[in-house]
Protein backbone atom coordinates (compact mmCIF):
# COMPACT_ATOMS: atom_id res chain seq x y z
CA UNK A 1 0.00 0.00 0.00
CA UNK A 2 2.63 2.48 1.10
CA UNK A 3 4.90 1.65 -1.80
CA UNK A 4 2.34 1.85 -4.56
CA UNK A 5 0.80 5.14 -3.44
CA UNK A 6 4.18 6.56 -2.43
CA UNK A 7 5.39 6.83 -6.01
CA UNK A 8 2.45 9.09 -6.85
CA UNK A 9 3.08 11.59 -4.07
CA UNK A 10 5.83 14.21 -3.98
CA UNK A 11 6.71 13.92 -0.28
CA UNK A 12 6.65 10.15 -0.38
CA UNK A 13 7.59 8.48 2.90
CA UNK A 14 7.81 4.79 3.37
CA UNK A 15 5.71 4.24 6.46
CA UNK A 16 6.55 0.61 6.95
CA UNK A 17 10.28 1.44 6.90
CA UNK A 18 9.75 4.23 9.43
CA UNK A 19 7.88 1.87 11.73
CA UNK A 20 10.62 -0.73 11.42
CA UNK A 21 13.19 1.91 12.33
CA UNK A 22 11.20 3.02 15.34
CA UNK A 23 10.83 -0.56 16.45
CA UNK A 24 14.60 -0.82 16.84
CA UNK A 25 14.58 2.11 19.27
CA UNK A 26 11.93 0.42 21.33
CA UNK A 27 14.25 -1.83 23.31
CA UNK A 28 13.95 0.48 26.33
CA UNK A 29 10.17 0.24 26.02
CA UNK A 30 10.38 -3.52 26.02
CA UNK A 31 12.29 -3.32 29.26
CA UNK A 32 9.64 -1.06 30.78
CA UNK A 33 6.98 -3.45 29.55
CA UNK A 34 8.41 -6.11 31.82
CA UNK A 35 9.30 -3.81 34.71
CA UNK A 36 5.94 -2.08 35.07
CA UNK A 37 3.93 -5.19 36.00
CA UNK A 38 6.53 -6.00 38.64
CA UNK A 39 6.20 -2.52 40.17
CA UNK A 40 2.43 -2.69 40.02
CA UNK A 41 2.53 -6.09 41.70
CA UNK A 42 4.68 -4.75 44.52
CA UNK A 43 2.37 -1.80 45.10
CA UNK A 44 -0.67 -4.03 44.99
CA UNK A 45 0.82 -6.40 47.54
CA UNK A 46 1.20 -3.57 50.08
CA UNK A 47 -2.43 -3.97 51.18
CA UNK A 48 -2.13 -7.70 51.48
CA UNK A 49 1.16 -7.46 53.36
CA UNK A 50 -0.28 -4.86 55.73
CA UNK A 51 -3.19 -7.10 56.54
CA UNK A 52 -0.87 -10.01 57.17
CA UNK A 53 1.33 -7.76 59.32
CA UNK A 54 -1.57 -6.56 61.43
CA UNK A 55 -2.85 -10.06 61.85
CA UNK A 56 0.62 -11.26 62.88
CA UNK A 57 0.95 -8.48 65.46
CA UNK A 58 -2.49 -9.14 66.87
CA UNK A 59 -1.94 -12.87 67.19
CA UNK A 60 1.60 -12.68 68.58
CA UNK A 61 0.57 -10.20 71.27
CA UNK A 62 -2.75 -11.89 72.04
CA UNK A 63 -0.82 -15.09 72.74
CA UNK A 64 0.74 -13.38 75.77
CA UNK A 65 -2.71 -12.51 77.01
CA UNK A 66 -4.06 -16.00 76.61
CA UNK A 67 -1.08 -17.38 78.51
CA UNK A 68 -2.33 -15.49 81.54
CA UNK A 69 -6.08 -15.64 81.00
CA UNK A 70 -7.42 -18.96 79.73
CA UNK A 71 -9.15 -18.53 76.40
CA UNK A 72 -12.35 -20.12 77.70
CA UNK A 73 -12.55 -17.71 80.64
CA UNK A 74 -12.03 -14.81 78.26
CA UNK A 75 -14.90 -15.77 76.00
CA UNK A 76 -17.31 -16.85 78.74
CA UNK A 77 -16.50 -14.29 81.43
CA UNK A 78 -19.27 -11.84 82.18
CA UNK A 79 -17.07 -9.61 84.35
CA UNK A 80 -14.68 -7.11 82.85
CA UNK A 81 -12.71 -5.27 85.53
CA UNK A 82 -9.34 -4.59 83.99
CA UNK A 83 -8.30 -1.95 86.54
CA UNK A 84 -9.50 -3.55 89.74
CA UNK A 85 -7.24 -5.11 92.41
CA UNK A 86 -8.34 -8.51 91.21
CA UNK A 87 -8.71 -7.83 87.51
CA UNK A 88 -11.14 -9.91 85.52
CA UNK A 89 -11.08 -10.20 81.78
CA UNK A 90 -14.35 -11.53 80.39
CA UNK A 91 -15.17 -10.24 76.94
CA UNK A 92 -18.92 -10.86 77.11
CA UNK A 93 -19.81 -7.32 78.29
CA UNK A 94 -17.98 -5.94 75.28
CA UNK A 95 -19.50 -8.45 72.87
CA UNK A 96 -22.86 -7.63 74.33
CA UNK A 97 -22.33 -3.91 73.82
CA UNK A 98 -21.11 -4.42 70.28
CA UNK A 99 -23.96 -6.71 69.31
CA UNK A 100 -26.58 -4.49 70.91
CA UNK A 101 -25.40 -1.27 69.31
CA UNK A 102 -25.10 -2.94 65.89
CA UNK A 103 -28.51 -4.55 66.25
CA UNK A 104 -30.15 -1.23 67.08
CA UNK A 105 -28.31 0.35 64.17
CA UNK A 106 -29.48 -2.25 61.66
CA UNK A 107 -33.05 -2.10 62.98
CA UNK A 108 -33.02 1.62 62.29
CA UNK A 109 -31.10 1.55 59.02
CA UNK A 110 -32.53 -1.60 57.45
CA UNK A 111 -36.13 -0.50 56.88
CA UNK A 112 -35.25 3.13 56.12
CA UNK A 113 -32.39 2.17 53.84
CA UNK A 114 -34.36 -0.31 51.81
CA UNK A 115 -37.39 1.98 51.49
CA UNK A 116 -35.11 4.75 50.26
CA UNK A 117 -33.57 2.34 47.77
CA UNK A 118 -36.99 1.29 46.49
CA UNK A 119 -38.04 4.89 46.10
CA UNK A 120 -34.85 5.90 44.33
CA UNK A 121 -34.72 2.96 41.97
CA UNK A 122 -38.40 2.40 41.17
CA UNK A 123 -40.29 5.62 41.74
CA UNK A 124 -38.04 8.66 41.59
CA UNK A 125 -37.61 10.31 38.21
CA UNK A 126 -34.13 10.31 36.72
CA UNK A 127 -33.74 13.96 37.52
CA UNK A 128 -34.73 13.54 41.14
CA UNK A 129 -32.49 10.50 41.56
CA UNK A 130 -29.51 12.41 40.25
CA UNK A 131 -30.10 15.01 42.96
CA UNK A 132 -31.10 12.72 45.83
CA UNK A 133 -28.48 10.02 45.58
CA UNK A 134 -25.43 12.27 46.02
CA UNK A 135 -27.22 14.03 48.89
CA UNK A 136 -27.81 10.69 50.55
CA UNK A 137 -24.18 9.80 50.13
CA UNK A 138 -23.13 13.04 51.81
CA UNK A 139 -24.53 11.50 54.98
CA UNK A 140 -21.86 8.82 54.66
CA UNK A 141 -19.13 11.44 54.47
CA UNK A 142 -19.84 13.05 57.85
CA UNK A 143 -16.98 12.33 60.26
CA UNK A 144 -18.07 9.84 62.89
CA UNK A 145 -16.91 12.11 65.71
CA UNK A 146 -19.61 14.54 64.60
CA UNK A 147 -22.15 11.76 64.79
CA UNK A 148 -20.90 10.87 68.26
CA UNK A 149 -21.21 14.43 69.41
CA UNK A 150 -24.67 14.59 67.85
CA UNK A 151 -25.72 11.41 69.68
CA UNK A 152 -24.45 12.68 73.01
CA UNK A 153 -25.67 16.28 72.91
CA UNK A 154 -28.81 15.99 70.83
CA UNK A 155 -30.24 12.48 70.54
CA UNK A 156 -29.68 11.40 74.14
CA UNK A 157 -31.37 14.50 75.64
CA UNK A 158 -34.20 14.03 73.14
CA UNK A 159 -34.71 10.42 74.20
CA UNK A 160 -34.45 11.40 77.85
CA UNK A 161 -37.15 14.01 77.45
CA UNK A 162 -39.52 11.26 76.34
CA UNK A 163 -38.13 8.39 78.39
CA UNK A 164 -36.55 9.83 81.56
CA UNK A 165 -35.15 6.49 82.80
CA UNK A 166 -32.53 6.55 80.06
CA UNK A 167 -29.11 7.34 81.45
CA UNK A 168 -26.88 10.13 80.24
CA UNK A 169 -24.69 7.60 78.54
CA UNK A 170 -26.62 4.69 77.09
CA UNK A 171 -26.44 2.24 74.21
CA UNK A 172 -29.75 3.26 72.62
CA UNK A 173 -28.76 6.70 71.41
CA UNK A 174 -25.45 5.73 69.74
CA UNK A 175 -27.22 2.69 68.27
CA UNK A 176 -29.80 4.92 66.61
CA UNK A 177 -27.21 7.38 65.38
CA UNK A 178 -25.06 4.57 63.99
CA UNK A 179 -28.20 3.44 62.19
CA UNK A 180 -28.51 6.87 60.62
CA UNK A 181 -24.86 6.67 59.67
CA UNK A 182 -25.25 3.38 57.79
CA UNK A 183 -28.52 4.27 56.02
CA UNK A 184 -26.67 5.67 52.99
CA UNK A 185 -24.64 2.50 52.71
CA UNK A 186 -27.71 0.26 52.63
CA UNK A 187 -29.71 2.66 50.48
CA UNK A 188 -26.94 3.21 47.97
CA UNK A 189 -25.82 -0.41 47.61
CA UNK A 190 -29.40 -1.72 47.52
CA UNK A 191 -30.31 0.92 44.97
CA UNK A 192 -27.40 -0.21 42.82
CA UNK A 193 -28.59 -3.80 43.10
CA UNK A 194 -32.16 -2.89 42.17
CA UNK A 195 -31.18 -0.58 39.33
CA UNK A 196 -29.10 -3.35 37.79
CA UNK A 197 -32.19 -5.55 37.48
CA UNK A 198 -32.89 -5.38 33.73
CA UNK A 199 -35.89 -3.33 32.65
CA UNK A 200 -37.13 -6.19 30.51
CA UNK A 201 -38.01 -8.10 33.66
CA UNK A 202 -40.04 -5.19 35.02
CA UNK A 203 -41.82 -4.83 31.68
CA UNK A 204 -42.53 -8.56 31.62
CA UNK A 205 -44.26 -8.25 34.94
CA UNK A 206 -46.11 -5.00 34.22
CA UNK A 207 -47.36 -6.42 30.92
CA UNK A 208 -49.17 -9.11 32.90
CA UNK A 209 -51.36 -6.52 34.53
CA UNK A 210 -49.48 -6.13 37.79
CA UNK A 211 -49.13 -2.82 39.56
CA UNK A 212 -45.82 -1.13 40.04
CA UNK A 213 -45.77 -2.06 43.70
CA UNK A 214 -46.48 -5.73 42.97
CA UNK A 215 -43.71 -5.74 40.38
CA UNK A 216 -41.29 -4.15 42.83
CA UNK A 217 -42.07 -6.56 45.64
CA UNK A 218 -42.49 -9.79 43.68
CA UNK A 219 -39.93 -9.36 40.95
CA UNK A 220 -37.41 -6.57 41.47
CA UNK A 221 -36.59 -7.14 45.13
CA UNK A 222 -36.21 -10.93 44.77
CA UNK A 223 -34.01 -10.37 41.74
CA UNK A 224 -31.85 -7.90 43.66
CA UNK A 225 -31.96 -9.94 46.86
CA UNK A 226 -28.30 -10.87 46.95
CA UNK A 227 -27.18 -7.28 46.56
CA UNK A 228 -29.60 -6.10 49.22
CA UNK A 229 -28.44 -8.76 51.70
CA UNK A 230 -24.83 -7.99 50.99
CA UNK A 231 -25.49 -4.32 51.72
CA UNK A 232 -27.03 -5.30 55.06
CA UNK A 233 -24.08 -7.43 56.06
CA UNK A 234 -21.56 -4.79 55.04
CA UNK A 235 -23.53 -2.19 56.99
CA UNK A 236 -23.54 -4.41 60.09
CA UNK A 237 -19.83 -4.91 59.68
CA UNK A 238 -19.40 -1.15 59.54
CA UNK A 239 -21.49 -0.75 62.69
CA UNK A 240 -19.44 -3.36 64.52
CA UNK A 241 -16.24 -1.53 63.72
CA UNK A 242 -17.65 1.92 64.49
CA UNK A 243 -15.76 3.56 67.36
CA UNK A 244 -16.27 7.25 68.00
CA UNK A 245 -20.05 7.31 68.29
CA UNK A 246 -20.16 4.59 70.93
CA UNK A 247 -17.11 5.88 72.77
CA UNK A 248 -18.67 9.30 73.19
CA UNK A 249 -22.33 8.47 73.68
CA UNK A 250 -22.30 5.13 75.45
CA UNK A 251 -19.69 5.77 78.11
CA UNK A 252 -17.32 3.19 79.49
CA UNK A 253 -19.39 1.13 81.93
CA UNK A 254 -18.58 -2.49 81.34
CA UNK A 255 -22.12 -3.62 82.10
CA UNK A 256 -23.23 -7.05 81.08
CA UNK A 257 -26.89 -6.19 80.69
CA UNK A 258 -29.74 -6.30 78.25
CA UNK A 259 -31.10 -2.95 79.40
CA UNK A 260 -30.89 -0.48 76.51
CA UNK A 261 -31.14 2.52 78.80
CA UNK A 262 -27.79 1.76 80.38
CA UNK A 263 -24.29 2.50 79.34
CA UNK A 264 -22.49 -0.38 77.64
CA UNK A 265 -19.04 -0.55 76.20
CA UNK A 266 -18.26 -1.97 72.80
CA UNK A 267 -15.03 -3.70 71.80
CA UNK A 268 -13.94 -0.64 69.89
CA UNK A 269 -14.67 1.73 72.75
CA UNK A 270 -12.70 -0.51 75.13
CA UNK A 271 -9.69 -0.31 72.86
CA UNK A 272 -9.96 3.48 72.80
CA UNK A 273 -10.20 3.63 76.58
CA UNK A 274 -7.33 1.27 77.32
CA UNK A 275 -4.98 2.53 74.67
CA UNK A 276 -5.59 6.03 75.98
CA UNK A 277 -2.49 5.70 78.13
CA UNK A 278 -3.60 3.70 81.11
CA UNK A 279 -1.99 0.46 80.12
CA UNK A 280 1.68 -0.12 81.02
CA UNK A 281 3.39 -2.09 78.26
CA UNK A 282 3.66 -5.77 79.03
CA UNK A 283 0.79 -5.83 81.52
CA UNK A 284 -2.21 -8.10 81.15
CA UNK A 285 -4.28 -4.99 80.56
CA UNK A 286 -2.00 -4.05 77.69
CA UNK A 287 -2.20 -7.49 76.13
CA UNK A 288 -5.96 -7.56 76.58
CA UNK A 289 -6.09 -4.85 73.90
CA UNK A 290 -4.75 -7.31 71.39
CA UNK A 291 -7.11 -10.07 72.46
CA UNK A 292 -10.10 -7.76 72.04
CA UNK A 293 -8.76 -6.37 68.76
CA UNK A 294 -8.28 -9.89 67.44
CA UNK A 295 -11.86 -10.78 68.36
CA UNK A 296 -13.07 -7.65 66.61
CA UNK A 297 -10.99 -8.47 63.56
CA UNK A 298 -12.45 -11.97 63.38
CA UNK A 299 -15.97 -10.56 63.78
CA UNK A 300 -15.72 -8.11 60.90
CA UNK A 301 -13.82 -10.63 58.79
CA UNK A 302 -16.65 -13.14 59.19
CA UNK A 303 -19.18 -10.46 58.27
CA UNK A 304 -17.30 -9.46 55.14
CA UNK A 305 -16.85 -13.07 54.07
CA UNK A 306 -20.55 -13.62 54.69
CA UNK A 307 -21.39 -10.65 52.45
CA UNK A 308 -19.17 -12.10 49.72
CA UNK A 309 -20.72 -15.52 50.12
CA UNK A 310 -24.27 -14.17 49.98
CA UNK A 311 -23.68 -12.07 46.92
CA UNK A 312 -22.08 -15.00 45.12
CA UNK A 313 -24.47 -17.71 46.28
CA UNK A 314 -27.70 -15.85 45.63
CA UNK A 315 -26.59 -13.89 42.62
CA UNK A 316 -29.14 -13.97 39.85
CA UNK A 317 -27.78 -14.23 36.36
CA UNK A 318 -29.63 -12.14 33.92
CA UNK B 1 -51.18 9.22 32.90
CA UNK B 2 -49.32 11.01 30.24
CA UNK B 3 -51.35 9.34 27.52
CA UNK B 4 -54.83 10.46 28.28
CA UNK B 5 -55.04 14.19 28.47
CA UNK B 6 -58.55 15.64 28.67
CA UNK B 7 -58.55 17.79 25.61
CA UNK B 8 -56.78 15.40 23.30
CA UNK B 9 -58.71 12.19 23.74
CA UNK B 10 -61.84 11.83 21.71
CA UNK B 11 -64.03 9.30 23.38
CA UNK B 12 -65.70 7.38 20.66
CA UNK B 13 -67.26 4.52 22.53
CA UNK B 14 -70.60 4.95 20.81
CA UNK B 15 -68.99 5.08 17.37
CA UNK B 16 -66.99 1.99 18.02
CA UNK B 17 -70.12 0.18 18.92
CA UNK B 18 -71.67 0.82 15.59
CA UNK B 19 -68.51 -0.17 13.74
CA UNK B 20 -68.48 -3.49 15.53
CA UNK B 21 -72.11 -4.17 14.71
CA UNK B 22 -71.91 -3.00 11.14
CA UNK B 23 -68.95 -5.21 10.45
CA UNK B 24 -69.87 -7.58 7.67
CA UNK B 25 -67.42 -10.40 8.48
CA UNK B 26 -68.34 -12.85 11.21
CA UNK B 27 -65.20 -12.23 13.25
CA UNK B 28 -65.50 -9.58 15.92
CA UNK B 29 -63.26 -6.55 15.87
CA UNK B 30 -60.95 -6.67 18.87
CA UNK B 31 -58.97 -3.51 18.35
CA UNK B 32 -60.38 -0.56 16.50
CA UNK B 33 -57.84 2.23 16.17
CA UNK B 34 -59.12 5.60 15.00
CA UNK B 35 -57.04 8.64 14.13
CA UNK B 36 -54.29 7.66 16.51
CA UNK B 37 -51.42 10.09 16.80
CA UNK B 38 -48.55 9.65 19.20
CA UNK B 39 -45.68 11.88 20.14
CA UNK B 40 -42.49 11.15 22.07
CA UNK B 41 -42.08 14.68 23.41
CA UNK B 42 -41.76 16.56 20.09
CA UNK B 43 -41.20 13.57 17.87
CA UNK B 44 -44.36 12.65 15.98
CA UNK B 45 -44.02 8.85 16.02
CA UNK B 46 -47.47 7.67 14.92
CA UNK B 47 -49.47 9.63 12.38
CA UNK B 48 -53.19 9.26 12.02
CA UNK B 49 -53.40 5.49 12.35
CA UNK B 50 -56.68 3.79 11.47
CA UNK B 51 -56.76 0.01 11.82
CA UNK B 52 -59.20 -2.73 12.69
CA UNK B 53 -57.93 -5.98 14.09
CA UNK B 54 -60.09 -9.04 14.27
CA UNK B 55 -60.60 -11.87 16.68
CA UNK B 56 -58.68 -15.15 16.21
CA UNK B 57 -56.52 -13.76 13.50
CA UNK B 58 -52.82 -13.19 13.27
CA UNK B 59 -52.14 -9.62 12.25
CA UNK B 60 -48.55 -8.89 11.33
CA UNK B 61 -47.08 -5.42 11.36
CA UNK B 62 -44.08 -4.96 9.10
CA UNK B 63 -41.94 -2.01 8.15
CA UNK B 64 -38.38 -0.73 8.33
CA UNK B 65 -36.70 0.15 11.64
CA UNK B 66 -38.09 3.28 13.21
CA UNK B 67 -41.39 3.14 11.32
CA UNK B 68 -43.38 3.06 14.55
CA UNK B 69 -44.45 -0.58 14.51
CA UNK B 70 -43.14 -1.32 18.00
CA UNK B 71 -44.54 1.93 19.31
CA UNK B 72 -47.93 1.03 17.91
CA UNK B 73 -48.03 -2.46 19.42
CA UNK B 74 -46.94 -1.06 22.78
CA UNK B 75 -49.77 1.43 22.61
CA UNK B 76 -52.22 -1.46 22.42
CA UNK B 77 -51.48 -2.39 26.04
CA UNK B 78 -50.27 1.06 27.00
CA UNK B 79 -46.77 -0.16 27.77
CA UNK B 80 -45.65 2.82 25.72
CA UNK B 81 -46.47 4.96 28.74
CA UNK B 82 -43.34 3.70 30.47
CA UNK B 83 -41.43 6.06 28.17
CA UNK B 84 -41.52 9.53 29.73
CA UNK B 85 -43.06 12.33 27.68
CA UNK B 86 -45.50 10.31 25.59
CA UNK B 87 -48.73 11.93 24.49
CA UNK B 88 -51.52 10.72 22.21
CA UNK B 89 -54.67 11.80 20.42
CA UNK B 90 -57.34 9.68 18.83
CA UNK B 91 -58.75 6.47 20.19
CA UNK B 92 -58.12 2.76 20.37
CA UNK B 93 -61.23 0.81 21.16
CA UNK B 94 -60.56 -2.56 22.73
CA UNK B 95 -63.84 -4.48 22.52
CA UNK B 96 -65.67 -1.19 22.43
CA UNK B 97 -63.83 0.59 25.27
CA UNK B 98 -61.38 3.33 24.53
CA UNK B 99 -58.17 2.21 26.18
CA UNK B 100 -56.65 5.67 25.93
CA UNK B 101 -59.43 6.94 28.14
CA UNK B 102 -58.45 7.96 31.66
CA UNK B 103 -61.12 5.71 33.09
CA UNK B 104 -59.49 2.61 31.58
CA UNK B 105 -57.62 0.63 34.21
CA UNK B 106 -54.28 -0.36 32.66
CA UNK B 107 -53.88 -3.34 34.97
CA UNK B 108 -57.21 -4.76 33.79
CA UNK B 109 -56.30 -4.10 30.18
CA UNK B 110 -52.93 -5.81 30.51
CA UNK B 111 -54.53 -8.79 32.21
CA UNK B 112 -56.65 -9.28 29.09
CA UNK B 113 -53.87 -8.44 26.66
CA UNK B 114 -50.64 -10.36 27.10
CA UNK B 115 -47.30 -9.40 25.65
CA UNK B 116 -44.20 -11.25 24.47
CA UNK B 117 -41.09 -9.13 24.08
CA UNK B 118 -38.25 -8.96 21.63
CA UNK B 119 -35.68 -10.27 24.09
CA UNK B 120 -36.83 -13.23 26.19
CA UNK B 121 -37.38 -11.80 29.66
CA UNK B 122 -38.19 -14.60 32.10
CA UNK B 123 -38.00 -13.67 35.76
CA UNK B 124 -34.93 -14.91 37.64
CA UNK B 125 -37.09 -17.57 39.27
CA UNK B 126 -37.81 -21.25 38.66
CA UNK B 127 -39.66 -22.30 35.51
CA UNK B 128 -42.68 -23.14 37.65
CA UNK B 129 -42.65 -19.79 39.43
CA UNK B 130 -42.33 -17.95 36.13
CA UNK B 131 -45.51 -19.48 34.78
CA UNK B 132 -47.38 -19.38 38.09
CA UNK B 133 -46.48 -15.72 38.60
CA UNK B 134 -49.47 -14.22 36.79
CA UNK B 135 -52.17 -16.46 38.31
CA UNK B 136 -50.62 -16.02 41.77
CA UNK B 137 -50.49 -12.26 41.57
CA UNK B 138 -54.08 -12.20 40.40
CA UNK B 139 -55.15 -14.11 43.50
CA UNK B 140 -55.05 -17.81 42.60
CA UNK B 141 -53.45 -19.57 45.54
CA UNK B 142 -54.49 -23.23 45.45
CA UNK B 143 -51.44 -25.37 44.75
CA UNK B 144 -53.35 -28.03 42.82
CA UNK B 145 -54.97 -25.45 40.59
CA UNK B 146 -51.65 -23.68 40.03
CA UNK B 147 -50.04 -27.00 39.10
CA UNK B 148 -52.75 -27.52 36.49
CA UNK B 149 -52.37 -24.01 35.12
CA UNK B 150 -48.59 -24.36 34.86
CA UNK B 151 -48.84 -27.66 33.00
CA UNK B 152 -51.58 -26.43 30.70
CA UNK B 153 -49.70 -23.22 29.89
CA UNK B 154 -46.40 -24.99 29.28
CA UNK B 155 -48.18 -27.48 27.02
CA UNK B 156 -49.87 -24.57 25.27
CA UNK B 157 -46.49 -23.02 24.62
CA UNK B 158 -45.15 -26.35 23.31
CA UNK B 159 -42.42 -26.62 25.90
CA UNK B 160 -43.90 -28.98 28.50
CA UNK B 161 -41.99 -32.05 27.29
CA UNK B 162 -38.69 -30.19 27.41
CA UNK B 163 -39.06 -28.83 30.94
CA UNK B 164 -41.46 -31.11 32.81
CA UNK B 165 -38.63 -32.79 34.72
CA UNK B 166 -36.99 -29.57 35.79
CA UNK B 167 -39.78 -27.21 36.72
CA UNK B 168 -37.86 -26.09 39.79
CA UNK B 169 -34.76 -25.06 37.92
CA UNK B 170 -34.05 -21.43 37.17
CA UNK B 171 -35.50 -20.33 33.84
CA UNK B 172 -32.18 -18.69 32.99
CA UNK B 173 -30.66 -22.13 32.50
CA UNK B 174 -32.74 -22.60 29.35
CA UNK B 175 -31.79 -21.67 25.81
CA UNK B 176 -33.04 -18.41 24.30
CA UNK B 177 -35.76 -20.17 22.31
CA UNK B 178 -36.91 -22.10 25.35
CA UNK B 179 -36.90 -18.93 27.43
CA UNK B 180 -39.10 -17.24 24.85
CA UNK B 181 -41.58 -20.13 24.99
CA UNK B 182 -41.54 -19.88 28.81
CA UNK B 183 -42.47 -16.22 28.35
CA UNK B 184 -45.31 -17.27 26.06
CA UNK B 185 -46.42 -19.85 28.65
CA UNK B 186 -46.26 -17.15 31.31
CA UNK B 187 -48.50 -15.06 29.13
CA UNK B 188 -50.97 -17.93 28.50
CA UNK B 189 -51.22 -18.70 32.22
CA UNK B 190 -53.63 -15.83 32.83
CA UNK B 191 -55.65 -16.72 29.72
CA UNK B 192 -55.61 -13.39 27.93
CA UNK B 193 -57.77 -12.63 24.88
CA UNK B 194 -55.00 -11.05 22.85
CA UNK B 195 -51.28 -11.73 22.68
CA UNK B 196 -49.07 -8.93 21.45
CA UNK B 197 -45.69 -10.05 20.16
CA UNK B 198 -42.96 -7.52 19.60
CA UNK B 199 -40.43 -9.18 17.27
CA UNK B 200 -40.53 -12.36 19.36
CA UNK B 201 -38.04 -14.26 17.24
CA UNK B 202 -35.51 -11.56 16.38
CA UNK B 203 -33.12 -12.75 19.11
CA UNK B 204 -33.54 -16.44 18.30
CA UNK B 205 -31.87 -19.00 16.05
CA UNK B 206 -33.73 -20.37 12.98
CA UNK B 207 -34.88 -23.60 14.64
CA UNK B 208 -36.30 -21.82 17.68
CA UNK B 209 -37.89 -19.33 15.32
CA UNK B 210 -39.59 -22.13 13.45
CA UNK B 211 -40.93 -23.59 16.69
CA UNK B 212 -42.34 -20.25 17.76
CA UNK B 213 -43.93 -19.71 14.36
CA UNK B 214 -45.63 -23.11 14.53
CA UNK B 215 -46.79 -22.22 18.00
CA UNK B 216 -48.28 -18.95 16.80
CA UNK B 217 -50.32 -20.80 14.18
CA UNK B 218 -51.72 -23.05 16.90
CA UNK B 219 -52.37 -20.23 19.35
CA UNK B 220 -54.46 -18.48 16.73
CA UNK B 221 -57.27 -20.97 17.39
CA UNK B 222 -57.81 -19.51 20.83
CA UNK B 223 -56.19 -16.10 20.83
CA UNK B 224 -56.00 -12.98 18.78
CA UNK B 225 -52.39 -12.37 17.90
CA UNK B 226 -50.76 -9.16 16.81
CA UNK B 227 -47.13 -9.56 15.88
CA UNK B 228 -44.50 -7.03 14.96
CA UNK B 229 -41.77 -8.44 12.77
CA UNK B 230 -39.06 -7.08 10.56
CA UNK B 231 -38.94 -10.42 8.81
CA UNK B 232 -41.26 -10.26 5.81
CA UNK B 233 -41.11 -14.00 5.17
CA UNK B 234 -42.25 -14.53 8.71
CA UNK B 235 -45.20 -12.23 8.24
CA UNK B 236 -46.07 -14.05 5.01
CA UNK B 237 -45.80 -17.46 6.67
CA UNK B 238 -47.88 -16.90 9.77
CA UNK B 239 -50.24 -13.97 9.41
CA UNK B 240 -53.76 -13.62 8.05
CA UNK B 241 -53.51 -9.91 7.53
CA UNK B 242 -50.56 -7.59 7.28
CA UNK B 243 -50.03 -3.95 8.05
CA UNK B 244 -47.19 -2.15 6.32
CA UNK B 245 -46.00 0.93 8.16
CA UNK B 246 -43.58 3.61 7.06
CA UNK B 247 -42.46 6.75 8.90
CA UNK B 248 -45.24 6.45 11.48
CA UNK B 249 -48.01 5.99 8.94
CA UNK B 250 -49.97 2.97 7.81
CA UNK B 251 -49.24 2.60 4.12
CA UNK B 252 -51.22 -0.51 3.44
CA UNK B 253 -53.37 -2.92 5.40
CA UNK B 254 -54.86 -5.96 3.73
CA UNK B 255 -54.97 -9.75 3.58
CA UNK B 256 -51.44 -11.08 3.78
CA UNK B 257 -51.63 -12.93 0.45
CA UNK B 258 -52.97 -9.84 -1.21
CA UNK B 259 -50.36 -7.54 0.28
CA UNK B 260 -47.44 -9.70 -0.73
CA UNK B 261 -48.68 -10.79 -4.16
CA UNK B 262 -50.45 -7.71 -5.29
CA UNK B 263 -49.54 -4.64 -3.24
CA UNK B 264 -51.63 -1.59 -4.01
CA UNK B 265 -49.12 0.99 -2.94
CA UNK B 266 -45.82 1.56 -4.72
CA UNK B 267 -43.98 1.95 -1.41
CA UNK B 268 -45.25 -1.43 -0.20
CA UNK B 269 -44.05 -3.02 -3.39
CA UNK B 270 -40.65 -1.37 -3.05
CA UNK B 271 -40.34 -2.59 0.50
CA UNK B 272 -41.43 -6.19 -0.02
CA UNK B 273 -39.26 -6.55 -3.09
CA UNK B 274 -36.31 -5.40 -1.01
CA UNK B 275 -35.69 -2.07 -2.68
CA UNK B 276 -35.30 -0.40 0.74
CA UNK B 277 -35.57 -1.17 4.47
Amino acid sequence: MAKSSGSNLNSAVNVSELIAENKKKKSINNYMEKLVPAILFLLASITVLTTIGILYTLISQAVHFFMEIPILDFFTGTELKPLSQNPEFGILPLLNGTIFSSLIAILVAGPIGIMSAIYLSEYASDKLRRILKPLLEVLAGIPTIVYGFFAFTFVTPLIRSIWPQVEATNILSPGIVMGVMIIPMIASLSEDAMTSVPNGIREGSLAMGTTKLETTIKVVIPAAFSGIMASFVLAISRAIGETMIVTIASGSSKNFTFDLTQSMQTMTAYIVEVSGGEAPAGSTLYYSLYAVALTLFVFTLIMNLLAKYISRKFREEY
Amino acid sequence: MSMATDNKVQIEVSNNHTTTENNTTQKRVVYDTKNLNLWYSENHALKDINLEMKENEVTAIIGPSGCGKSTYIKTLNRMVELVPGVSTTGSIAYKGNNILDKAMNVEDLRTRVGMVFQKPNPFPKSIYENVAYGPKIHGIKKKALLDDIVEKSLRGAAIWDEVKDRLNENAYGLSGGQQQRICIARCLAIEPDVILMDEPTSALDPISTLKIEELIKELKQKYTIIIVTHNMQQAARISDRTVFMLNGEVVEFSETDQLFSNPKDKRTEDYITGRFG
